[in-house]
């Protein structure tokens, strides 16, 4: 690699100083050297400004578990895209226009990501007019032409209790060709408002960042807080949030078997797994009182202890629990009618998710190895090692498969850990932030990879505040995985992605 | 004259009980409690009491469509035999009529669903016709079987025709027609494997999809009219697979009534254990059915 590139690790930071500025042609040959050498860009993104947009790319490898970042100036209004050699960052491109005003020549899909106005009023890269609200989803979606060839729009509205998104297919019959998603309706602008910060509600707004994955987010946000003030994390705390994740993960794995089996009509695993959610969910109010883990962490460490007699409720709980889980998902497998639904349907190629870049369970369904929790090791993770669970046909069922195996692994974990629980204290003072730094967070939330990346200013507030969920990653993942299917299917694929339109949108 | 009043009585007043036992049946595996037995009762007085809401692209065939294949479910209803007991209306031929008069609901349902310009229901439609092309031989298929060992042309004589002395007779042919009839009832009635009738996605509906659009007393019919159908073809299943006679005409029809319960519970069951199939392996079901029947009629012509 060149010397472009200032390596560091996953939960630390570093001065903003020694990250070297390159021009932008070696900056853009440094990400495509290292994509090329099999690092992945975890998060890219533009600092607004007037004039010069500074941009930072972050790149992670897992062979050695390092993270890399680069960062450049674009002096111009006008900056080249890497997206046709290199599709796993299109969507970063797109973000930065919109949210930075930059241009990106030759871009191949150069279309609004969120449907908001830029940070700094002004440079809008459509020209839109400044005063106006904009209208989401409105744009010229791609089209199919031809005998027997329809379109078919769904949402923003649902049938069902989902978040609002819009999904265009060009259908040919039954069979779908393209699929185009768009998203925005969800946007709250969280990004933006993070400037300047930390605010005394940026830990509840990273909390519900994706309303599903508190424990995920919210500990990127802590880990970042952490290594920006130098704090460490006493072992029980690091013990509890690794507990936190791994409950939050059984829940919505939990939830997703039901919803999957829902999909296909098999009623039993949808009935029990909708309840046995509920009992992992229970399991997570243990710790903190809140039944998504809202409030459980804080910099520094957790705010709620456990005590003894709660450790043995949560491991009768968890042996129960664990009980009805298996009894109700071994009845997936054991169901030809069920099987023969989900065998087949939605594949996603290896290379074609290694292109686009996929994280968490999705990924790991086309067979490749890759989860934080073992590549980028953080938390309670670096002392104590989950396997990785990954699948080879990135169908439907390889990917419920991998859900109940992680459930599996989440569940001995959990246990393991209940029962070895550290002592000490579960929280050390916060200080604050160190000026003029950047912060690296990964965590593996229970749909993939979560990055979090902060700068801080002279005084030790946000220049920028970077959140990637892994929702960012894998929607055009599900698009991709519908080409050529029927388009009766899109529900079970979508299901089986199960990714989120807040996270997204932000 | 009682036992036309009966069978008005019956077939007008049962029918939704059947979606109710289904519904409880479901629950049942599922772990629930359920909704109550007369749910669906409950559910027809809520929308009869709504109002309507009609798309402005619409036309008078969307609102006709509902009342038109009421009424061809109702006529078809005083077609058929119940249990022992002959049809009120029966003429020689009239199972021509009976399969057609489903033909014309189906064709209004159809019209009215692509009447609204939804792409949904316009896939909803170009479905329901392309599998009720191939659930129409099986129906036939068992129609003419039937009609051959009967000898007659009329649905009273060649339904009641079945008894268990036949069955001991043609047991491999009336077996064959059993699971033709069977996999046409669920199939006819969006029931699981084939269709779910409970699930709210769109894209993946057959039925369901093509009435999204309707609302109020105009959907109360569709609701009522689809648990008339779910009855006739119940009753048609009842009457060859289980030809039990007493002589006693009021213990034939408790007889019957009690046989229809089972036959809800039965479907219950099948929705329980299995999932839905994929669309693209419904034809071949169908057209499995379609074999079953065709090689009944084979055995009774041999």
């Amino acid at each position: 690699m060149n010397n472009s590139l200032r390596i560091l690790y996953n939960g630390s930071a570093v001065p903003w100083a020694e990250i070297p500025l390159v021009d932008s042609g070696q900056f853009l040959q440094s990400i495509l050297d290292a994509t090329g050498h099999g690092w992945r860009v975890v998060s890219y993104f533009g600092i607004p400004a007037r004039a010069e947009i500074p941009l930072v790319c972050v790149l992670a490898d897992k062979v050695e578990s390092r993270l890399a970042v680069v960062r450049t100036v674009a002096d111009d209004n006008r900056f080249p895209s890497i997206a046709s050699l290199c599709p796993q960052v299109q969507l970063f491109e797109r973000e930065i226009a919109e949210q930075c005003g930059l241009l990106f020549d030759d871009h191949p899909w150069f279309k609004p990501v969120r449907f908001h106005h830029p940070f700094l009023a002004g440079r809008d890269a459509w020209n839109r007019p400044a005063g106006e609200p904009l209208r989401v989803g409105v744009m010229d979606y791609f089209q199919v032409a031809g005998d027997e060839v329809h379109e078919v729009a769904v949402g923003p509205v649902h049938a069902g209790i989902i978040e609002p998104g819009h999904f265009r297919f060009q259908c040919h019959g039954e069979e779908v060709f393209h699929l185009e998603i768009s998203l925005g309706y969800q946007h709250r602008g969280i990004e933006a408002d993070l400037l300047g910060g930390p605010h005394p509600r940026t830990l509840q707004h990273m909390e519900t960042a994706a309303g599903d994955t508190t424990i995920g987010h919210g500990q990127a946000h802590c880990m970042i807080m952490e290594s920006l003030a130098g704090v460490k994390v006493p072992p029980r705390a690091e013990v509890l949030r690794g507990i936190a994740l791994e409950l939050e993960r059984l829940a919505n794995h939990t939830g997703d078997l039901g919803a999957i089996a829902g999909d296909v009509g098999y009623l039993p695993t949808a009935s029990f797994c909708g309840r046995i959610r509920g009992d992992f969910l229970n399991m997570t109010a243990v710790l903190c009182g809140s039944r998504f883990g809202r409030g459980l962490l804080t910099p520094g460490g957790t705010i709620f202890d456990l005590t003894s007699a709660q450790r043995d409720d949560l491991l009768k709980r968890l042996a129960d629990a664990r009980r009805d889980l298996t009894d109700a998902v071994d009845l997936i497998w054991s169901t030809p009618s069920v099987m023969g639904r989900l065998e087949g349907t939605g594949e996603l190629s290896q290379e074609l998710a290694l292109e686009l870049g996929l994280v968490g369970p999705a990924a790991r369904a086309c067979g490749i190895k890759r989860d934080v929790r073992h590549d980028h090791p953080f938390g309670i993770f670096r002392m104590t090692h989950l396997p990785v669970a990954t699948a080879f046909h990135g169908d439907v069922c390889s990917r419920t498969m991998i859900r109940w195996q992680e459930a599996q692994k989440s569940m001995d974990f959990i246990e393991e850990q209940l029962r070895q629980l550290p002592g000490g204290g579960h929280r050390t003072k916060a200080s604050p932030c160190r000026g003029q730094h950047l912060a690296v967070a990964l965590t593996e939330g229970w749909r993939g990879e979560i990055c979090h990346v902060a700068i801080t200013d002279d005084s030790g507030r946000f220049a920028r505040y970077k959140v990637v969920d892994p929702s960012f990653h894998n929607w055009q993942g599900l698009a991709m995985a519908l080409r050529e299917q029927q388009i009766s299917d899109f529900p079970l694929c979508n299901k089986s992605f199960n990714l989120s339109y807040c996270g997204f949108d932000l | 004259m009682t036992d036309i009043i009966i069978h008005c009585a019956v077939a007008l007043l049962f029918p939704p009980l059947l979606l109710g036992i289904i519904g409880k049946t479901k629950a049942a595996f599922a772990g629930r409690v359920g909704a109550p037995y007369l749910q669906p009762y409950y559910d027809l007085i809520k929308l009869f009491r709504k109002g309507s809401v009609f798309s402005e692209t619409t036309t008078w065939v969307f609102r006709a469509g509902p009342v038109v294949t009421l009424s061809a479910t109702l006529i078809a209803v005083l077609l058929i035999p119940l249990g022992r007991h002959a049809a009120p209306l029966s003429f020689s031929g009239d199972m021509i009529l009976f399969a057609y008069l489903f033909g014309l609901s189906r064709f209004f349902t159809t019209i009215a669903a692509l009447d609204t310009g939804s792409s949904f229901e316009g896939m909803g439609a170009a479905r329901e016709v392309t599998f009720s092309c191939l659930v129409e031989p099986t129906l036939f298929f068992t129609l003419i079987t039937l009609a051959r060992m009967s000898k007659s042309l009329t649905l009273s004589t060649i339904l009641i025709y079945p008894t268990p002395a036949i069955w001991l007779a043609a047991g491999a042919s009336m077996l064959l027609l059993v699971g033709a009839l069977f996999i046409t009832l669920l199939a006819e009635n969006c029931r699981i494997p084939f269709d779910d009738p409970n699930t709210h996605l769109e894209l993946t509906m057959i039925h369901e999809v093509m009435v999204l659009d309707h609302s109020g007393p105009a959907f109360g019919i569709i609701l009522y009219g689809a648990a008339l159908k779910l009855f006739i073809l119940g009753a048609v299943f009842v009457n060859v697979a289980l030809p039990l006679a007493t002589g006693n005409p009021l213990v034939d029809w408790a007889i019957f009534v009690v046989a229809m319960m089972a036959l809800a519970v039965a479907i219950g069951v099948v929705e329980s254990v299995m999932a839905r199939l994929r669309l693209v392996r419904i034809p071949q079901l169908l057209v499995g059915a379609t074999i079953l029947s065709a090689f009944a009629l084979l055995l009774v012509l041999r």
